[in-house]
């Protein structure tokens, strides 16, 4: 459980993370979404006790993380995955996270084959590729067997095969009955992976609810056409007072207007379909709509903190 | 999730002991020297201070030895005369550069760490930050007392085996030539700490290595440049004379004694360590 309330982070004249309260459920998989610079990697860095909070609290399981008797024990995190000394070791970099902790060592040969890294263990990390970086990131966060996880933007840079890899990884991990708490800007990724999502703009919280009330309440109704007379559907639409929209190779998109409506006015019209459909709005969709103002307001100003991709010298 | 490829899902719970007491200074204590042992850089720099430091003091003890041999009677009795303290120095030496690559190490110690982002790994495993400080410094300052001393005694027996070769060496049972050896040992110690102190308030190699070279190396090239009325005031207080003083490099009326200006030499390092410290326990990562 992490518990944050009225958190705050001001970096100079920018207010990263601007009066945040909510928790991250027990045994859940919940997103952390928002686009680039909204305080994503901020806030988790605060819940890690890597940033002082400007103002307010965030606690894990009613602790702030630095009182924690093993922290390992109980959060596992992967902010970013470049953040290893490269000259030293697969085994050796896990061994002396490891130490902190008093974890025995062979832990870290457990974790070594949970990531598929056996073969690389005695390797020195800057050899490796991205995602064999981000599976190094992984092992070490399972080092302590914790029941709290945290990934940001753990998809970042990879490819399809690694990608598939961090979605069943984070199933089976919540299916284990951890609570995992992942960041991402890529919506499509949250619609696989959520039960539960917290979207941020600006610092702020937008929305804190499950991925289908998310949808829900997030995006308008539309409906899918395919007509060869796209210009009469869009007059009589218009003047049924929704909003129609080409999208190319017959297609039109409606909006405004339920598919019986549309479907009605068409036959009343003589107006040929082709086709005829509700269109399910995506998460993606439903995210654009949500923090479009967010994302237009703040264009323009910098966020030091949260730029991606990261970078090593992101935080210097 | 059966279904599931990844063989994470295959791992059996309850993989750990039962949790005891709290993660603290301890396995603080073995964390860190895996890490000082598993980089490279650390071996090239022991190995760097252990063969320039005892080379350094070798060439001068042969220089010396040459200069004794072709030196008129009178001179060699002269030369003879301050033979303990002499040849006790001169095979120390090569300290003023060892003190260079301890100091790299130190800063290292710490600022590797920032120039890797490895320092917010390691904060988040253990988010106590006193206590990662301080195991971090006592584990650089074992390692640096231990190769140190080594460093030392052995410059000491090579410049002795070299100048023996006319019966102007020292030995180790002389007064003052132990202490002297020791010294030199702490000195390095010292140095290395300093620059640690100086890599956590700067958190950056090249900034911390700088810094250090300046207070040790500078400062004391700039005093021989300061007007002799000054310099009498001035001189004990500079970081390298004040540590100097235990190895005996530094000598006269208006220095410190050993102890005592090894002790004013400790202050400057404790001074950059608690600065680091406030600093590193005080700021975002």
């Amino acid at each position: 459980m992490i518990e944050a309330r009225g958190l705050s982070k001001r970096y100079g004249g920018t207010l990263a993370v601007d009066n945040l309260s909510f928790s991250v459920e027990p045994g859940k998989i919940t997103g952390f979404l928002g686009p680039n610079g909204a305080g994503k990697t901020t806030t988790m860095r605060l819940i890690l006790g890597l940033d002082h909070p400007t103002s307010g609290s965030v606690t894990v399981n009613g602790q702030p993380f630095a009182r924690l008797a093993h922290p390992m024990r109980e959060v596992g995190a992967l902010l970013d995955a470049k953040a290893v000394h490269g000259g030293r070791s697969a085994y050796n970099h896990l061994l002396c996270l490891a130490e902190t902790n008093n974890l025995p060592r062979r832990r870290v040969s457990e974790v070594l084959a949970l990531v598929g890294l056996s073969e690389v263990a005695g390797k020195r990390s800057k050899g490796f590729s991205l995602g064999m970086g981000q599976r190094l990131g992984i092992a070490a966060a399972l080092l302590g067997d914790p029941a709290i996880l945290m990934f940001d933007e753990p998809v970042n840079g990879l490819d399809p095969e690694g990608i598939l890899w961090i979605r069943n990884l984070m199933k089976a991990l919540a299916a284990e009955g951890r609570t995992i708490f992942v960041s991402s800007h890529l919506m499509s990724e949250m619609e696989h992976t959520a039960d539960h999502l917290l979207v941020i703009g600006r610092g702020r919280l937008i929305s804190d609810c499950t991925v289908p009330e998310f949808i829900a309440a997030n995006s308008a109704q539309s409906v899918r056409v395919r007509t060869p007379q796209p210009d009469a559907l869009g007059r009589l639409v218009a003047a049924a007072g929704g909003t129609a929209h080409e999208d190319g190779d017959g297609l039109t998109t409606v909006r405004g207007l339920s598919v019986s409506q549309v479907g009605d006015l068409a036959f009343e019209n003589a107006v040929r379909l082709h086709e005829l459909a509700p269109a399910q709005a995506s998460l993606e969709q439903a995210f654009m709509e949500l923090t479009a103002s967010s994302v237009q307001f703040h264009a323009g100003v910098p966020q030091e903190r949260d730029l991606e991709p990261a970078t090593a010298g992101e935080v210097a | 999730m059966a279904t599931t490829t990844v063989p994470v899902s295959s791992a059996p719970r309850a993989v750990l002991p039962a949790a005891r007491g709290r993660a603290g200074f301890g396995g603080a204590v073995r964390s860190e020297l895996t890490k000082i042992r598993s980089v490279r850089s650390t071996w090239w720099s022991l190995i760097a201070l252990v063969v320039i430091t005892i080379g350094i003091g070798a060439l001068f003890c042969f220089g010396h030895l040459q200069n004794f041999s072709q030196a008129p009677a009178d001179v060699q009795a002269h030369m003879r005369a301050q033979s303990i303290r002499q040849a006790t120095e001169m095979s120390l030496f090569g300290l003023i550069l060892g003190q260079l690559v301890i100091a790299v190490l130190g800063a290292l110690t710490i600022t590797s760490e920032y120039s890797t982002g490895m320092i917010r790994t390691s904060l988040t495993v253990l988010p106590r930050r006193g206590v990662t400080f301080a195991a971090k410094a006592v584990v650089f300052t074992a390692v640096a007392l231990v190769v140190g001393l080594v460093t030392s005694f052995a410059s000491y027996f090579v410049g002795q085996a070299i100048l023996s070769g006319q019966h102007i060496n020292s030995t180790i049972g002389q007064p003052g030539v132990l202490r002297a050896v020791i010294g030199g040992g702490l000195f390095l110690a010292v140095c290395g700490l300093l620059s640690y102190g100086l890599g956590a308030v700067l958190r950056h190699t090249a900034g911390a290595i700088t810094a250090a070279i300046g207070l040790l190396f500078v400062a004391y090239v700039l005093s021989g440049f300061l007007p002799s009325s000054w310099a009498e005031h001035i001189d004990k207080w500079i970081p390298f004379n004040a540590g100097g003083a235990v190895w005996e490099n530094v000598s006269g009326a208006s220095m410190f004694h050993p102890w005592t200006g090894f002790a004013v030499f400790c202050g400057y390092a404790a001074v950059a360590l608690i600065a680091g410290l406030i600093l590193f326990r005080r700021r975002d990562a």
